[in-house]
């Protein structure tokens, strides 16, 4: 595909990917090229190996950042991403692992000192655990916070909150109270998102085969009356087709009287 | 405990022991909430443990609930004092994902403005950093030099620090003409004349010098370890700017010099954002010198919304009006690390996109990160009253660092 965008321009990937996805033999799982990003995916018990190698042999002298990511569909559900640069090279690359709630992945503080508060914040975040990391203390978060904030299970609103009560002259933390529940708009197209049941659409959900019976009647009747139901038909389906895809990444709101 | 009265240094009855300060989080020389836990040896630092974080607003997590568009005034909250910096990675980076081409002129006056942009935030930081070591006149002249950025930011985009102006596919809203020709003026005239005077009281001030050079000194080994980017790897002697190794939007095309420094202390640190002001003053004049007419946003009706005119004409540029500001656009799945060189440093945008309208995830990489957690060990050894000036040079705002 050609390049269109005025992003960074760096040094070119061609035959990165292999030569890289050699060096790393056994220790890789995957690699691959998307959007211009090479992306290796190593084996969790060996990243400690890896950036060693990529630092060391390949001259990726920076480690500029450790993102966590949440997917709580998959078993081990974090995903821990480490961005390389090469300042001789002038190349990126990103290094992944995988991990659970309770697993913990190798620290890489001995390769770059500068990966402990990074370490810290994947911790604070997401709850990720770092082996080897000898000050894993929350770092943006409130003192005596609970909780990993950034995990998709974690709601936006939070928990508790806090405000100056002038009777105790201190600041108190309290469970959040809002007057209003917050509220997520979904502006996708009825027949592609909207998993949720629209207000006095209730009944339209109890009985399924219904709308499958007009169709067969209308299309003996005129045409214009054949409209109607068609149009109908695609509303009921799609949700169920869109659902699997949706449900984890999308909120649904808590639905009012369906079965 | 009398072999210890006798072991001691001083005179008076007391064992001297290392004791601990706090250094704010409201303190008027930590550039924000910092607070600083301090181990001392009478005035010597021995130890610093610096708790950030307390500007936290979960800005990432908050963009996960937003549409592509929604989530940009986010950027300008971050670093507040260089925003059209930080809406720079993540324009490129949603840019990257939809692999959409941007206008040349659009492409222009980006650059023109990252560059106002950066001169805005060195003008903040080098009047700070003189006045935590003591200065104070240079400081009130470089702020009317902000001053002046911030109004010419009012008038391209109508809001002077949050402008939300670049946008996915170009930028927001074209430039009058005499806008452009008053930067043109204002960086022929009144910046090397304000800010040379300025810096002349500075540069080569007996005061200021002492209080800066041979200042954390950081060898280029530890500032590639530390993962410093920006001014502070810069003053280390190494050339590493990502305007010119990893060029995006026109960069390419602008003709001008990394400065670095010799010693790599703070008083480097703080002549090579002086130098960098000048070299900014470069690119904006090359800038309107070779900006072309033309559109400033994509013409992709599926990124880019039409405008309000032609929405009022055209059904189908009502729908597409109508669409982009309600569902958005929608972005393919994949993820890009997109950074750009912010006044600060790197500043980097790590995207995931899941092919819907929001984003999935969206790490922010802040410069301040790297730089802060290597106060430790640039400080130990450093008196007290130098970490003010080892914080002025690291140019660190916090909504940036605490996101």
């Amino acid at each position: 595909m050609a390049v269109m965008h005025s992003a960074p321009k760096l040094a070119s990937n061609e035959g990165v990917l292999d030569a890289l996805s050699g060096a790393l033999g056994t220790m890789l799982l995957s690699a691959k090229e998307e959007h211009g990003e090479l992306i290796f995916t190593v084996q969790r018990s060996s990243i400690e190996d890896a950036l060693r190698l990529l630092r060391d042999d390949h001259a990726y002298q920076q480690m500029m950042e450790i993102a966590g990511v949440d997917f709580p569909d998959r078993a081990e559900r974090f995903e821990v991403v480490y961005m390389l640069l090469s300042l001789t090279k002038n190349h990126r690359i990103m290094v992944k692992v995988c991990t659970d709630e309770a697993t913990p992945v190798p620290t890489i503080t001995a390769l770059w000192p500068n990966a402990g508060w990074l370490e810290r914040e994947v911790f604070d975040m997401y709850g990720v655990l770092f082996a080897g990391n000898t000050d894993l203390r929350r770092i943006l978060t409130d003192y005596g916070f609970e909780g990993h904030p950034f995990r998709k299970d974690f709601p936006l609103t939070g928990y508790t909150e806090l405000r100056y009560s002038e009777e105790e002259k201190r600041v108190v933390y309290e469970p959040v109270e809002l007057a209003q529940d917050l509220r997520q708009f979904d502006f996708m197209s009825p027949w592609e998102g909207a998993d949720y049941v629209l207000p006095g659409d209730e009944k339209a959900a109890e009985v399924p085969p219904a709308p499958s019976a007009p169709p067969a009647d209308a299309a003996k009747k005129s045409p214009a009356k054949k409209a109607a139901p068609k149009k109908a038909a695609p509303k009921k389906a799609a949700p169920k087709k869109a659902a699997p895809k949706k449900t984890g990444t999308r909120k649904t709101k808590p639905k009012a009287d369906t079965p | 405990m009398s072999m210890q009265l006798e072991q001691s240094p001083t005179t008076g009855d007391d064992v001297i022991t290392n004791y601990t300060i706090n250094f704010g989080p409201q303190h008027p020389a930590a550039h924000g909430v910092l607070r600083m836990v301090m181990e001392l040896d009478g005035e010597i630092i021995e130890r610093i443990d610096p708790h950030v974080g307390l500007l936290h607003r979960g800005t990432e997590k908050l963009i996960e609930h937003k549409t592509y568009l929604q989530a940009l005034p986010y950027f300008d909250r971050l670093d507040y004092c260089s925003p059209l910096a930080m809406e720079h990675s993540y324009v490129l980076a949603i840019e990257k994902l939809l692999n959409i081409a941007v206008p040349e002129r659009a492409q222009y006056l980006r650059v023109l403005f990252a560059e106002l942009t950066r001169i805005c935030n060195h003008m903040l930081n080098i009047g700070a950093h003189v006045m935590d070591v003591g200065a104070m006149t240079p400081n009130l002249w470089v702020f009317e030099l902000r001053e002046d950025c911030l109004n010419f930011f009012e008038r391209a985009a109508g809001a002077r620090m949050h402008m939300a102006w670049f946008r996915p596919g170009g930028v927001h809203q074209d430039v009058p003409l005499k806008l452009l020709t008053d930067i043109g003026d204002w960086v022929d005239t009144r910046l090397p004349e304000l800010f040379g005077d300025a810096m002349s009281l500075v540069v080569d001030n007996r005061i200021f010098k002492q209080r800066n050079v041979d200042i954390a000194l950081v060898s280029k080994e530890d500032a590639i370890a530390w993962g410093f980017s920006g001014p502070m790897i810069r003053a280390a002697g190494l050339p590493w700017d990502l305007r010119k190794s990893q060029p995006y939007d026109v960069y390419d095309r602008m003709d001008f010099e990394i400065p670095v420094g010799t010693n790599s202390d703070c008083y480097d640190r703080f002549m090579v954002r002086v130098e960098e002001v000048y070299q900014s003053a470069r690119i904006i004049k090359q800038c309107l010198a070779e900006m072309p007419e033309g559109p400033v946003a994509s013409d992709d009706r599926k990124v880019v919304p039409p405008k309000r005119g032609e929405m009022k004409q055209s059904m189908e540029a009502l729908i597409h009006h109508f669409k982009l500001y309600t569902e958005g656009f929608h972005v393919p799945a994949g993820e890009v690390y997109v950074a750009t060189e912010s006044p600060k440093g790197e500043f980097g945008v790590y995207l995931v996109a899941d092919g819907s309208n929001k984003p999935y995830r969206c790490k922010i990489r802040p410069t301040a990160f790297s730089h802060l957690q290597a106060m430790d060990f640039m400080s130990v050894g450093h008196m007290l009253p130098d970490v003010t000036a080892i914080i002025g040079a690291i140019d660190v705002v916090f909504g940036e660092c605490d996101r």
